[in-house]
């Protein structure tokens, strides 16, 4: 079970999302593109362990999804917000934190109306803290959470049903991408650390990872 | 949002302008007529066939017509190596950038010929730019219409397993864009969302560089 340390260690990370070398990462794409029967089961361990049942605990099908990433948008709102007033970011990182943070609350009223518009109810908001220690420690969890974050979308990805709620997952999950490529950037770490192709991230690596942040 | 995109030779190319706003609360309604436009009339638009005269349809045509612009982008980032005059860090951006479009040509190729299709053939592109400068507005137009095309194309996709593996490669098409727009002083995440571009939108981005 990741810890907030090891959460905030690159090198940690960097194992946690699995790093692939060139090779590796072609041959996880092409096995996981060698079976085109249309079967609605992941067939390789890079795409995710399970099927749409991963997010049942947050709601059926699309509604269970939609509010699985409502839930992870929400964190990362109100982490965006504390570091905000925090203090700790002055010029344009702190810019770049508000934006990406104002991002985010854009993301959280898509997936609430979205989840309404599917007849399901939103789910509610996590009470969070964060460890707000130095602008380094900062931007290593920010990194993590995005990079996360982006994984979690790509993980889920396969397992929606609806086409609308496709798109707009997809819609969000590239702004993700973008904003990971921009933390890392930050942290002089590579902007594509799973290599060409990104890798997935399950719904229990991905809830084990924020757990030490809720509160109560 | 109307965005212009702001690179000269291609002023007459709009992003998200038939998907309308999506920075919106109501982006559901939003995307779902956006992508409409795209999946909606027919489930393989006609613009995956026109882009590359061909006549097959489905995954293999979204595949095809994804390593089109695969191509486009390997083609463009290897000559840069050598055109684009890249220093310091934008020169191992540069080489990195290659490496990762290279592995998607070649990824898209052999699950194109896993799925039972053909890849299409590498079309003869032209790219005009002189200095950094010019070379970087070119990038950042191919990353993010790359984006957008993914985007559009996804819920296209019928097998989970391809439709899984482009969301790999659209992650890190995406992480490109931004690296390439914090070279260029742009904001490297300009909206919440990344709409999909329209057949339009993608053909018009393309067509100017394939000779």
């Amino acid at each position: 079970m990741a810890d907030i340390k090891q959460l905030k260690d690159p090198v940690s990370r960097r194992r946690f999302l699995a790093v692939g070398g060139g090779s590796t990462a072609l041959a996880a794409f092409l096995a996981a593109c060698g079976d085109d029967s249309g079967t609605t089961t992941m067939t390789t361990g890079s795409m995710g362990s399970g099927g749409a049942s991963e997010t049942a605990e947050f709601g059926k099908g699309d509604v269970g999804i939609l509010n699985y990433a409502l839930t992870l948008e929400y964190l990362e709102t109100a982490f965006y917000a504390d570091v905000v007033k925090s203090g700790l970011f002055k010029g344009a990182d702190l810019e770049t934190i508000r934006k990406f943070g104002a991002e985010e609350a854009e993301h959280v009223q898509a997936l609430t109306a979205a989840v309404k518009q599917l007849g399901g109810k939103p789910a509610p908001e996590p009470k969070a803290k964060f460890p707000l220690e130095s602008a380094k420690s900062v931007l290593e969890l920010a990194s993590t959470v995005e990079n996360l974050g982006a994984a979690a979308y790509l993980g889920q990805a396969a397992n929606i049903q609806s086409p609308e709620v496709l798109a707009s997952a997809l819609a969000i999950h590239s702004v993700e991408g973008r904003h990971a490529a921009v933390l890392n950037t930050l942290l002089g770490e590579s902007i594509t650390p799973d290599g060409a192709f990104a890798k997935p991230a399950d719904v229990q690596t991905v809830l084990k990872s924020v757990e030490p942040f809720l509160v109560g | 949002m109307k965005e212009q995109l702001k690179t000269p030779e291609l002023a007459a190319v709009e992003v998200d302008v038939e998907g309308g706003d999506l920075s919106r609360s109501d982006v559901i309604l939003k995307g779902a007529l956006a992508a409409g436009a795209i999946y909606g009339s027919a489930m393989v638009s006609p613009f995956v066939r026109k882009a590359l005269a061909m006549s097959e349809s489905g995954d293999v045509g979204i595949l095809n017509f994804a390593l089109t612009l695969e191509y486009l982008e390997a083609k463009f980032y290897e000559e840069a190596k050598s055109r684009a005059k890249a220093k310091g860090e934008l020169k191992s951006l540069v080489n990195l950038l290659a490496e990762d479009e290279q592995q998607h040509v070649e990824a898209l190729a052999a699950t194109v010929k896993k799925l039972g299709g053909k890849p299409v053939a590498e079309p003869k592109f032209n790219f005009e730019y002189s200095d950094t400068a010019g070379f970087l507005k070119l990038a950042q137009t191919f990353e993010d219409t790359g984006v957008s095309a993914y985007n559009g194309a996804g819920p296209m996709i019928k097998s989970k397993e391809v439709l899984a593996a482009a969301g790999g490669i659209v992650q890190v098409e995406a992480r490109h864009a931004a690296a390439i727009r914090l070279q260029n002083k742009e904001e490297p995440a300009p909206a919440a969302f990344d709409s999909p571009l329209s057949e339009k939108q993608v053909l018009k981005a393309v067509e100017p560089f394939i000779v």
